[in-house]
């Protein structure tokens, strides 16, 4: 089983990003179980979803405390103590920030090693493409170049089925985001 | 994990959101009347019937109401008139119903309703709990209890079955947020099944209100006549227990899901999983179950008694089970102040006549807090001497 923690805040689309990861895997025919934790609902206020994946039926309802892969859609949460919680050397960080991989190690004490650190400036690529910083379906394309846990087609099938009723510009937006994402550290 | 290794899903099964899942299922079962109000956490199922409706998939009259009190009152209306009527609500809105509750089954009007359970105020909590449920629990209605999506899916098709049958109100009782906002796999049952399971709401002539033939329903009852009516009411729950597993069980035939591997027992009143050998009991309802089947994997001493039908309440089938038990751990998701333990607690207490087993209650999961493995796999080894314990 996989354990997939994703941490951003209220209005960054944290419980969606979840669904879109459930919905891309169920498409590739894996079994997903995706939730939310609701706490105080307010703009900004930090929030977290959940993702399991497997290839049996899922049972467990339980919160995620061990994560194999932590999403950070916000970089200004490393600071949080939850962020991070219950990660060991083999969990993988899946981050919107400007910083390299090593920058980010330093910050976070090598609580994380850099090779797994995947950091992308998410933030930067959906401003360019969506003119907002809306940065929850392009760190779902970071997660799914480093996971190989979801195709690129399944996850773009998944944004249209969710956004299936926001206009194609959104739809169009959100897939063109993820391919930037998707290739971001190859043109580097 | 290796994704060629993975099996493909079944191509029936959707990733559905627990709200939505819901939805699609008591669409399928072709309500007249939906009148909801709506209120977190089940105003997904609401907003999703209301969204069928202006979509025009389905047939039903859709009344928004001004409160719960009045969506009660418009869905026993209905259900007085002769049609199938639906609701949904939750928590402090239940509890506003409570009056209108007891009224639907004092009537005997077969009314259904989803409980996206939620605790109460005060404190402010919006979380997951069983205190809504358990405060009207003397309302006189059939009462379900589903553990995940697909269960739910399937009590919703049983509730309108049982009720009709039996003209007794039925709820079904699902966790809010753990399953009306998670998304999983789920098989929704189409209408030619349903059609063959459920036939067409058509009560006899002089059962309910019709200007054809008048009747009088809801008159005053004077001492000596009022108590054998709460009576039968009281006797009927209990005969309710052989049309629930008759129910299920051809709903079963029609309705083919996979059953767990660990499950021994699986009738429409509990479930039994785990070793039959296991001498350690564990006895819960909802979504935790779920949780405690992933904690037997390990666990193997250990089995569950999963209560699906919380009333009328199966003591003689949980007696028979907890015959040679040594020990019986009671999770609940709600108290009863004052008392001795919670609700689930005095139920089964009481369910012995003579020599009992070991029993030990555990209050988990009160305003949201997590049932975690963690918790369960502690209960499990736990030697406690206290006989109520907050975890």
């Amino acid at each position: 089983m996989i354990k997939i923690r994703i941490h951003g805040r209220g209005g960054q689309g944290v419980v969606t990003a979840a669904e879109l990861i459930a919905l891309a895997a169920f498409n590739d025919g894996i079994k997903a179980f995706a939730f939310p934790v609701f706490g105080v609902e307010r703009t900004g206020a930090p929030i977290q979803s959940y993702v399991r994946l497997d290839k049996e039926k899922i049972l467990s309802k339980e919160q995620i405390y061990h994560p194999d892969i932590i999403i950070v859609q916000d970089p200004t949460l490393l600071g949080e103590d939850d962020t991070l919680s219950g990660s060991n050397k083999d969990t993988q960080l899946i981050i919107n920030s400007e910083k390299s991989g090593q920058e980010i190690e330093k910050i976070i004490k090598s609580k994380i090693k850099e090779e797994n650190i995947f950091s992308t400036p998410a933030t930067k690529i959906a401003l360019e493409v969506i003119g907002k910083n809306l940065v929850n379906t392009v760190t779902l394309g970071i997660f799914a170049r480093h996971t190989k846990l979801i195709s690129l087609a399944s996850l773009n099938k998944a944004v249209k089925e969710k956004f299936s009723e926001k206009s194609q510009k959104i739809i169009n937006e959100n897939c063109q985001a993820i391919k930037l994402a998707y290739n971001y550290e190859k043109k580097q | 994990m290796k994704k060629e290794k993975i099996l493909k899903n079944n191509k029936k099964e959707e990733l559905l959101e627990g709200s939505m899942a819901i939805a699609k299922t008591v669409n399928n079962l072709e309500p007249n009347v939906v009148s909801a109000y709506p209120i977190t956490p089940q105003t997904h199922i609401v907003e999703e019937l209301a969204k069928f409706k202006a979509d025009g998939k389905s047939k039903y009259e859709y009344l928004l109401a001004e409160s719960e009190f009045a969506a009660a009152s418009i869905i026993l209306g209905a259900s007085a008139a002769g049609v199938r009527a639906y609701s949904a609500t939750s928590s402090q809105g239940l509890l506003l119903m409570t009056e209108v509750l007891y009224n639907i089954s004092g009537l005997r009007l077969p009314v259904v309703m989803t409980i996206a359970n939620r605790a109460i105020g005060a404190p402010i909590n919006i979380w997951n709990d069983h205190s809504d449920a358990m405060a009207i629990r003397d309302a006189g209605w059939i009462m379900l209890f589903a553990s995940d999506h697909q269960e739910a899916a399937n009590q919703h098709v049983l509730a309108f079955k049982v009720a009709e049958t039996l003209r007794l109100p039925v709820m079904v009782n699902v966790d809010g947020f753990i399953i009306t906002h998670s998304y999983d796999s789920v098989i929704i049952p189409k209408k030619t099944d349903i059609k063959k399971f459920l036939p067409k709401y058509s009560p006899a002539l002089g059962t309910y209100l019709n200007s054809k033939n008048p009747i009088t329903i809801g008159a005053f009852f004077t001492p000596d006549k009022y108590w054998i009516e709460r009576k039968t009411i009281h006797r009927d729950l209990d005969y309710a227990k052989k049309t629930i597993n008759s129910a299920f069980n051809t709903w079963q035939k029609i309705f083919k899901t996979n059953s767990s591997p660990l499950s021994k027992l699986n009738t429409g009143l509990l479930e039994y999983i785990g070793s039959k050998n296991a001498k350690k009991i564990i006895i819960a309802m909802g979504s935790m179950c779920s949780t405690i089947e992933e904690v037997l994997k390990q666990e193997k001493n250990t089995a569950l008694i999963k209560i699906k039908t919380y009333r009328p309440f199966p003591f003689e089938e949980i007696q028979e089970i907890l015959k040679n038990k040594e020990q019986v751990f009671i999770l609940e998701k709600s108290i009863a102040p004052g008392s001795q333990g919670g609700p689930l607690f005095l139920d089964i207490a009481s369910s012995f006549k003579k020599e009992k087993p070991e029993i030990t209650n555990y209050i988990v999961g009160l305003g949201g807090k997590d049932v975690s493995e963690e918790i369960i796999t502690k209960i499990t080894r736990n030697d406690t001497k206290k006989l109520v314990n907050f975890l």
